[in-house]
């Protein structure tokens, strides 16, 4: 076999740019292919990195689905508030460490606001139970003093381009555009960016962050969604009310041991004053993420059907060529090669071709995530990680190969049978 | 009389699925240097002949031997390695592979057979004599096949077909692609060369005024018993210059 190697390499340089051509459409979706298991598998990483070290999500009794998507990834809204007391008798028991208050309704150019309390930046956690941090500045003290402060997500500050300093306005409700028919704007209170976020790839990169006093504050003198007409409170006087919440949205609740969650659970559920529900956050997320394998699915489907498109081609290629390539076999074959090296020959180059398609596909990707990473990241949120193949992609690139090497036996099978055909006169 | 280096005796081929056998040869012998001549129109069945010797196609029954070597008896793949060891052979035309240098392509067989490799001795060394014994100077040998005349191609396939000194040298029409000159000289060097190298030489032509200065003159329609049957439709079919001709459909719907 080994005879047939420098005749194989001559033979694919001589037909270099149809092969060149292949070899570019086998590259292309193999980066697909590999391309959307990527973004899929990091997709999925990113969802279950939304929160972690929280044991649990409590609400206003709603779907565990929908408690969770709002409260986490602040999708949606919440169908009932809970009373500060509820909050307050939370973190009083025994089993909380620690509990982080939640308000959301308000949004600043399509980015929610979320009132919270300091303990936000202390005690939440995300991915690999990863504290926040601050990129630039500082956290709001949730003081009297700092009322109107707030503290930027990442991708908050980098789309709008704010700085440490910049005064922003915030919208009531969860506006897409500032034009819309009935945009409501808290324009006499303007807050302050104290601090930004360093990136986490979670929905606190979309988040503006404000204290819960200031989120009571800015809606002082409003009531069911509108100003109230003729009544206005300046800032300045706000300070001179109670601005202690009336309710929240949900409460993250961190326990001192994990073993209590579901005693914990219990207790919430069967919290006598109002109608609560407990979710951990782990269940309710992969019961989301199922919820989302159906379009994690279609995706591979689609990556799947574009290899197979280009292995079609691959064959359609080499069949085609065969033809022209007819005489060139029956010349080796009166030479001395056997039927079976002429197989050899094209199941070769078949396999070759796929191989290198592979290895060009993969370093491709590499390349265009080294390049369009930072874009991508910053225009969609989509976060790609240039890292090794993981067993997955390797599996993944496995598959392609093989078949790619299969499929390639098709015209070595036609090139035997046509060997034995033709004998030593083929009729060109 | 020595044993002859071919014996052919009641050989009879005819094509998968055809009653009449195309090719019937009751005694047909060559000897060690012999340069033969064997005279057929189409459909004479020389072709068919060709293939035989070279063992691309197993004859239906009699015996056949070349080199001491009964040929029906062996494997395909058996038959394969003793063309490549023992046969070089020259076609009508589309000898050469395009994209190899004229030397790659004289040096092809000695690739496949290591038999031919090692009587060339040094391959190269072998090559150039070759080459330059058929008139193709060294400003051509890195060329590709492609790039020389017809008349400059059929004379490399000659050298491919002598390199490694095969005991037969088999030439199915090779000089009806060249003006009458050129055939002359063509002619003339093929045969010095394989009385050089020893090499029985079996010259296939319609052309009959081509056998002048061959040992012997051989006619297809003498030996081959099926041809001068007359039968219309099976001439017909062993013209056809390929095993699988035609599909059943292609074949007017016969049966």
């Amino acid at each position: 076999m080994i005879h047939l190697l420098p005749i194989a390499l001559k033979s694919a340089w001589n037909r270099r740019y149809t092969l060149g051509l292949t070899l570019i459409a086998i590259a292309l979706s193999v980066t697909l292919l590999l391309g959307i298991e990527r973004l899929r598998q990091d997709a999925r990483d990113s969802f279950a990195d939304a929160v972690s070290g929280t044991d649990l999500v409590v609400g206003a009794r709603s779907s565990p689905m929908q408690l969770l998507l709002y409260a986490v990834f602040h999708i949606g809204e919440a169908s009932n508030n809970i009373s500060w007391q509820s909050a307050l008798a939370l973190a009083a028991h025994p089993a909380v460490a620690w509990t982080i208050p939640i308000s959301l309704g308000d949004s600043h150019h399509g980015f929610p606001v979320l009132g919270t309390t300091p303990a936000y930046f202390e005690h939440f956690l995300y991915g690999d139970k990863q504290p926040l941090r601050l990129a630039q500045g500082k956290p709001f003290s949730g003081q009297i003093s700092g009322l109107f402060d707030a503290v930027l997500g990442a991708e908050v500050a980098a789309r709008l381009g704010y700085q440490l300093g910049d005064r922003i306005t915030l919208a009531h409700g969860m506006q897409e555009h500032e034009h819309e028919p009935g945009h409501a704007e808290h324009g006499d209170k303007p807050f302050t960016v104290v601090g930004i976020l360093a990136r986490t790839g979670t929905p606190v990169d979309r988040t503006v962050h404000i204290g819960l006093a200031a989120m009571e504050a800015i809606h002082l003198d409003w009531r069911g969604g509108a100003p109230i007409p003729g009544f206005a409170i300046p800032p300045e006087f706000v300070k001179k009310f109670d601005l202690t919440p009336k309710a929240v949205s949900a409460v993250l609740v961190g326990l001192k041991t994990r073993v209590a969650v579901f005693a914990m659970q219990r207790y919430v559920a069967d919290y006598r004053e109002e109608a609560l529900l407990a979710v951990m956050p782990g269940v309710a997320l992969s019961q989301l993420w199922e919820l989302l394998a159906v379009a994690e699915r279609a995706l591979l489907a689609i990556s799947a059907l574009v290899l197979l498109v280009s292995f079609a081609g691959l064959v359609a290629v080499v069949l085609a060529g065969l033809g022209e390539r007819r005489r060139e076999l029956a010349i080796l074959r009166s030479v001395g090669a056997r039927p079976r090296d002429l197989f050899a020959l094209l199941a070769l180059e078949g396999g070759a071709v796929t191989l290198t398609g592979a290895l060009l596909g993969t370093l491709l990707l590499t390349l265009s995530t080294a390049a369009l990473g930072p874009w991508l990241e910053a225009r969609y949120g989509l976060v790609l990680r240039l890292a090794a193949p993981t067993l997955n992609e390797l599996q993944l690139l496995g598959w392609v190969i093989a078949v790619g090497t299969f499929a390639s036996l098709l015209p070595g099978y036609r090139a035997y049978r046509l060997s034995l055909a033709d004998g030593l006169t083929p009729r060109v | 009389m020595p044993q002859p280096l071919l014996d052919l005796q009641d050989v009879v081929f005819r094509w998968p699925g055809q009653a009449a056998a195309c090719l019937d040869i009751a005694n047909f012998q060559v000897a060690a240097d012999e340069h033969v001549f064997i005279h057929g129109e189409s459909g004479s069945g020389k072709s068919t002949l060709l293939n035989l010797i070279a063992g691309v196609l197993p004859p239906r029954q009699g015996r056949l031997v070349a080199l001491g070597q009964a040929l029906p008896a062996l494997s395909a793949a058996a038959r394969d390695r003793f063309r490549v060891d023992h046969i070089g052979l020259i076609f009508q035309q589309f000898n050469l592979i395009p994209y190899l240098s004229v030397l790659d392509n004289v040096l092809l067989p000695c690739r496949f057979s290591r038999r031919r490799r090692e009587r060339a001795g040094d391959m190269k060394q072998a090559a150039a004599t070759l080459l330059n014994h058929l008139g193709l100077g060294e400003d051509l040998w890195q060329r590709r096949a492609t790039q020389l005349s017809v008349g400059q191609q059929q004379r490399v396939a000659a050298a491919r077909a002598l390199i490694g000194q095969p005991e037969i040298v088999i030439a199915d029409e090779p000089t009806s692609a060249l003006d009458a000159a050129r055939q002359e000289a063509f002619l003339g060097l093929l045969r010095q060369e394989c009385a050089a190298a020893r090499a029985a030489l079996l010259f296939v032509s319609h052309d009959q005024r081509l056998a002048e200065g061959f040992s012997r003159r051989v006619d297809m329609a003498e030996i081959n018993r099926a041809a001068t049957g007359g039968e219309e439709g099976s001439a017909l079919d062993a013209a056809l210059p390929h095993p699988r001709p035609l599909s059943r459909g292609e074949r007017g719907g016969k049966t």
